[in-house]
């Protein structure tokens, strides 16, 4: 189908077409999100529930020389406070990070970072707390700190991991990936060099919802219920057991509605453990919400990653070779969640989607006097910098050659016949056809006919840019042979239950943050088992009611859960197809399915219905030999690699001459996601992806001053784009299956964020062409792009 | 969620009540109009007043916008809204809308007014620079009387005004000279965001040539005096594009502008020249029009 005849679709009949199985429907969950009835964590309220805040430290290095609580613990409404000290004496004041580096849950010696937690107050109402926090008195020994990330490793720099014994300087890790050597031969003989300082600044999630805990702790059973906004209850769950000593079965992680995740709410943070402490210690059922501020000054960031590239070319423009060399500003503890065999994420697939004959990357991770975290933020772990990184280089190198940037792309893409494709950084892609898909988004966006309006437009002094980028993902973590997260596998587990009356309930592991989970995963299994997606309950977020499994990141879910949820309803119909041999009496080798019942094979009239064979398989009467009764089945599914998603973006954008400020006119998306489940929530994706990728590349950054106070602490300064700032999306698709996923699904919830910044900034390097300029940094606000029109594009660290 | 710190509130029933609430409960009270600036702050704990008088009962006394022959008079607690959509006001002062139209958003300008705007006193506000633009005076009350101040006598500094202990803004007046026009317009970094530069401009004219002028910038520091050079640069010229220039430059050099997240000192100078010049030729083109009010509203 067209994407016209798809809109056409979608603009004129009622799109809820109720599919048995794949296909466009409204989302299930959206009429309890439209009528605000979503039940969210700060919605929870418990008898006798209390309220904690948490005290932050005002500045960004410091020794704490004393902390006097004696005030606050006279506030007639306060019933505990507790600083770093009380927490040292029961073991809790620090805490592992998920990448085996250890963060401070409150700080006992030095804080690290402006809005390190300090103490809590739990009190009785959130008013009474947050003004207790202002009655506690802590003196501040401040020490310089580190700020600057290209001086985090200079010999006089300032040791912020002095809690880490033998520590001596801020180097967190190195990491490397391909072949130095051969790259570097590689680069010796090409007959073009390009070389270019890229920096991917610092930005925040910032979720919609901030994030927070209710927890619940029943000493007499000693089980603790913990309602938080986690985008993976089970590892969190895990992991509390593991910090906090308390045995596994007696923790209950609830992760009701959340609203937003985008990375933020995967690592377990200080105010989780300081509820979980804070009800120990009172007794009672604690909440914990952050406010704006404390959620972006303090919580998971993103990128941050200070990139030098070079790509190698013939000079008829073949790509021979990329290399990097990155230094990567980590904060003041590692936090990154990212598989442990991959520090740097998934960085390695920097050589894009192109056919090369070496690459190679070399990173150096430091430790800096900033907000933990470091993989947040829909980045396919870190292939967001990677991408981006090889979409500027390519474009650096049409520059250079004064090729177009879309045939210097066709003529190096990795072709479809050379499926599945080793990188040389060792990632094998599963299937792509590349050309195809640019050839769709040219066509979308009349790619000739808009270069023919530039060179008008040039001629007149305007400033039009068009902008290419492609992009190929590596998502689905991961094969349990090379990933987990602090030991723990990401193979995930999936339980469906038919009822006697056909109707089921499907469990996953795996957690929704607007993705429209409770739709996508019903239509998955109602695509192998003939139920509608209306009579398939999904049930997620609750430990105690799912089976084990490691959350939604990456773009996992589907491809590792919604592989399970296939292979589950596989199970489940192989079953029935045993029970309906027995209700038809012929062999099972006689049936053929047919969505939704089983039939004799050749004798239409001779079938039954799964909803008959769910009442046989729980009713009176025999089955056949050795099935028992019940309709059900459970699963672990370990891929067996990523999938690779790809797409092809392009960009118009038209910045204003005496005010340097950019405008996206349009923006045509084409992405290849396999098989779409349900294309409207596939574009939703793509739309809200694109909306970010507009946010980062024009507006959002968090930023420090020298002494390290965070200069972004509140949406009036951390800027998020609105409905304003974007085009009316333009997308289109292609379908290339990948040979390994059960139903040939890829991930797409990260495509639209890791595709889109380079797009929109190729297309307003190439608008500033007029001006020389190869390379301009994010974020590109009117006054950055100011800067690179008078010819001085500064980086923005 | 950010909550605020403790504090007392008083609804005020009338504009003398409100003064006889200011009075009776000394420095630590404030009124709250429509709450878009302090609110933030004192949900920030920025702020530490312990009593909060809310005049929003006051709109009915407070708020309007009143024609008349030699003097428009806008009441203090008029919204953003109704500035907006003041058919009398666009005809007259077409500046207003084009401000209003770049002011925040609908939510902020549901209720926000403009004299919490001028009162706030912020060197970004919007409505500032219209009103230095316009030459506007204000009326504050006080238990023993009105005065009426010049915006630059009305604007004692960064958040600072002549509004005393005790005392309220109630009106804000510009006078109606013929043959007038007038432009605004803003660089954002993004829809609603406070300006990273922006300038006002009104011009009067006899037949081809320029009687009078005025420029008011904000954000580039303190934004109340208008810029005397370029008035009297312009004055008695026929508007061409070098007078523009001229006029752009003079902007740029009277201002002082600083380096923040908005952007640079350079750029901001750069901009005041560059909206400087945009809205003198708009206003200009709008005088030679005849219509005042929506030309290039749209641009
Ligand atoms: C998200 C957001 C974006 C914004 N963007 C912009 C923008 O782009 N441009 C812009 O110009 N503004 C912007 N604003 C500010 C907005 O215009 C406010 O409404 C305005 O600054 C204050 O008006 P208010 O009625 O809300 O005042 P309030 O917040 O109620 O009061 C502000 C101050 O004035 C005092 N006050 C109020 N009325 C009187 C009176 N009659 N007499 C004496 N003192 C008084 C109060 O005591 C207080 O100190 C923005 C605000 C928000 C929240």
């Amino acid at each position: 189908m067209t994407i016209a005849e798809e809109r056409k679709k979608v603009d004129h009949v009622d799109n809820d077409q109720k599919p048995l199985g794949h296909g466009r429907m409204l989302r299930k969950e959206d009429p309890r999100f439209v009528r605000g009835l979503g039940r969210y964590c700060d919605d929870v309220q418990l008898t006798g529930m209390l309220h904690l805040a948490i005290l932050r430290s005002p500045v960004a290095h410091a020794r704490i020389v004393s902390i006097d609580t004696s005030a606050a613990e006279a506030h007639p409404k306060v019933k505990a406070v507790v600083t770093g000290a009380a927490l040292a004496e029961l073991g809790l004041a620090w805490m592992p990070t998920l990448s085996n580096d250890v963060q401070a849950v409150l700080a006992t010696d030095k804080v690290r970072f402006q809005g390190q937690e300090v103490a809590f107050v739990v009190a009785e109402d959130r008013y009474a707390a947050r003004d207790a926090l202002e009655l506690i008195d802590v003196e501040y020994d401040v020490l310089p700190p580190v700020i600057d990330v290209r001086k985090a490793l200079a010999a006089d720099a300032p040791v912020i991991r002095d809690d880490l014994e033998g520590k001596i300087d801020n180097h967190c890790f190195d990491w490397e990936a391909g072949d130095e050597a051969a790259t570097a031969a590689v680069f010796e003989r090409a007959d073009v060099v390009v070389t270019e300082d890229i920096v991917y600044p610092r930005v925040h999630p910032a979720p919609m919802e901030t994030c927070g805990a209710v927890a619940d702790f029943d000493r007499v059973e000693g089980r603790l219920t913990l309602y938080s906004t986690s985008q993976a209850p089970h590892a969190h769950r895990t992991l509390y057991a593991i910090v906090a000593g308390l045995p596994e079965h007696k923790i209950r992680v609830i992760s009701p509605d959340i609203g937003g995740g985008f990375g933020n709410k995967v690592p377990i943070y200080p105010g989780y453990v300081c509820a979980i402490v804070g009800s120990i210690v009172t007794n009672k059922p604690v909440k914990w919400m952050e406010d704006r501020t404390e959620n972006l000054i303090s919580t998971g960031f993103a990128r941050d990653y200070v990139m030098r590239g070079e790509i190698a070319a013939t000079r008829d423009g073949k790509i021979l070779a990329v290399r990097t060399n990155v230094l990567a500003d980590h904060g003041a503890f590692n936090g990154t969640a990212a598989p442990v065999k991959y520090p740097a994420g998934f960085f390695g697939v920097f050589t894009g989607s192109y056919d090369l004959e070496a690459a190679h990357a070399k990173m150096t991770a430091v430790y800096t006097n900033k907000a933990p975290g470091g993989v947040a933020y829909a980045c396919s772990f870190r292939i967001t910098e990677a991408v981006y990184l090889v979409e500027r280089l390519v474009d650096c190198l049409a520059y250079d050659l004064d090729m177009d940037p879309v045939e210097l792309r066709m003529k190096n893409f990795i072709r479809p016949e050379q499926f599945p494709y080793t990188t040389k950084t060792g990632w094998v892609y599963d299937s792509g056809e590349y050309a195809t898909a640019m050839n769709k988004a040219l066509e979308l966006a009349g790619y000739e006919e808009l270069r023919r309006e530039q060179a008008e437009r040039r001629a007149r002094g305007e400033l039009m840019g068009i902008g290419v980028a492609f992009f190929t993902e590596a998502v689905g973590a991961g094969p349990r042979k090379d990933m987990d997260i602090l030991g723990l596998g990401m193979a995930d587990g999936c339980e469906l239950r038919v009822h006697p009356t056909g109707k089921a309930v499907v469990r996953l592991s795996v957690q929704s943050q607007g993705q429209g989970h409770e739709t996508t995963f019903a239509q998955i299994v109602a695509e192998e088992i003939g139920i509608p997606p209306e009579d398939i309950d999904v049930v997620h977020g609750d430990t105690d009611n799912t089976p084990f499994g490691l959350g939604t990141y990456g773009s996992r879910s589907t491809p590792v859960s919604g592989a399970a949820a296939a292979l589950v309803a596989r199970k489940v119909r192989d079953k029935a197809r045993i029970i309906a041999s027995g209700m038809l009496e012929v062999s099972v080798a006689d049936l053929e399915w047919q969505k939704g019942a089983f039939q004799v094979k050749g004798d239409p009239g001779r079938s039954v219905t799964i909803q008959q064979i769910a009442m046989r398989a729980h009713g009176a009467g025999d089955l056949p030999d050795g099935i028992e009764g019940g309709l059900e089945a459970q699963i672990c599914y370990n891929p067996s690699n990523l999938t690779y998603p790809f797409g092809a973006y392009i960009c118009v954008v038209d910045v204003d001459p005496g005010t340097a400020q950019v405008k996206v006119r349009r923006f045509i998306a084409v992405d290849d996601c396999g098989t779409r489940i349900n294309p409207m929530i596939i574009e939703g994706q793509i739309h809200g992806g694109l909306t970010d990728g507009v946010g980062m590349a024009l507006m959002e950054m968090i930023s420090f001053d020298e002494d390290g106070n965070c200069l972004s602490g509140s949406l009036m300064d951390y800027l998020i784009p609105t409905a304003l700032e974007v085009p009316d999306w333009e997308t289109g698709f292609t379908v290339t299956p990948s040979p390994h996923h059960p139903i040939g699904a890829k991930g797409v919830g990260e495509s639209a964020t890791v595709g889109s910044p380079p797009a929109i900034v190729n297309a307003v390097v190439d608008a500033l062409k007029p001006f020389g300029i190869r390379h301009a940094d994010m974020p590109l606000t009117p006054s950055r792009v100011w800067d690179a029109m008078q010819g001085h594009p500064l980086p923005p660290i | 969620m950010q909550v605020p710190a403790p504090f007392e509130y008083e609804r005020a029933t009338s504009v003398d009540h409100a003064i006889g609430l200011l009075e009776r409960l000394g420095g630590e009270a404030r009124l709250v109009a429509g709450g878009h600036s302090l609110l933030p702050m004192m949900k920030l704990r920025l702020t530490d007043l312990e009593y909060l008088i809310d005049i929003n009962d006051l709109h009915a006394e407070l708020g309007y916008v009143r024609m008349g022959t030699d003097e428009v008079r806008i009441g203090a607690m008029t919204r953003h809204r109704e500035l907006l959509e003041s058919p009398e006001l666009a005809a007259l002062f077409p500046i207003f809308a084009d401000a209003e139209r770049v002011i925040a958003d609908p939510v902020v300008r549901n209720r926000g007014t403009i004299g919490g705007s001028l009162c706030q006193a912020d060197p970004s506000e919007d409505l500032s620079a219209v009103c230095t633009t316009l030459n506007a005076h204000c009326v504050v009350r006080g238990s023993t009387g009105e005065r009426v101040v010049s915006m630059e006598d009305f604007y004692r500094g960064p958040y600072e005004t002549a509004v005393e202990q005790g005392e309220m803004l109630t009106e804000i007046r510009i006078a109606v000279r013929p043959n007038g026009s007038s432009a605004y317009a803003k660089v954002e970094r993004r829809a609603g965001d406070w300006a990273v530069t922006s300038a006002g401009a009104a011009v009067w004219m006899d037949g081809p040539v320029i009687t009078d002028a005025r420029v008011g910038l904000a954000a580039v520091g303190p934004n109340t005096t208008g810029i005397p050079e370029i008035s009297e640069a312009l004055r008695g010229q026929e508007p061409t594009d070098a007078l523009y220039a001229r006029a752009g430059a003079i902007a740029a050099a009277s201002c002082t502008p600083t380096t923040d997240n908005r952007g640079t000192a350079d750029y901001k100078r750069h901009l005041a020249n560059e909206l400087t010049q945009r809205t003198l030729r708009r206003a200009v083109d709008r005088v030679q029009a005849g219509v005042r009010g929506d030309i290039g509203r749209d641009e």
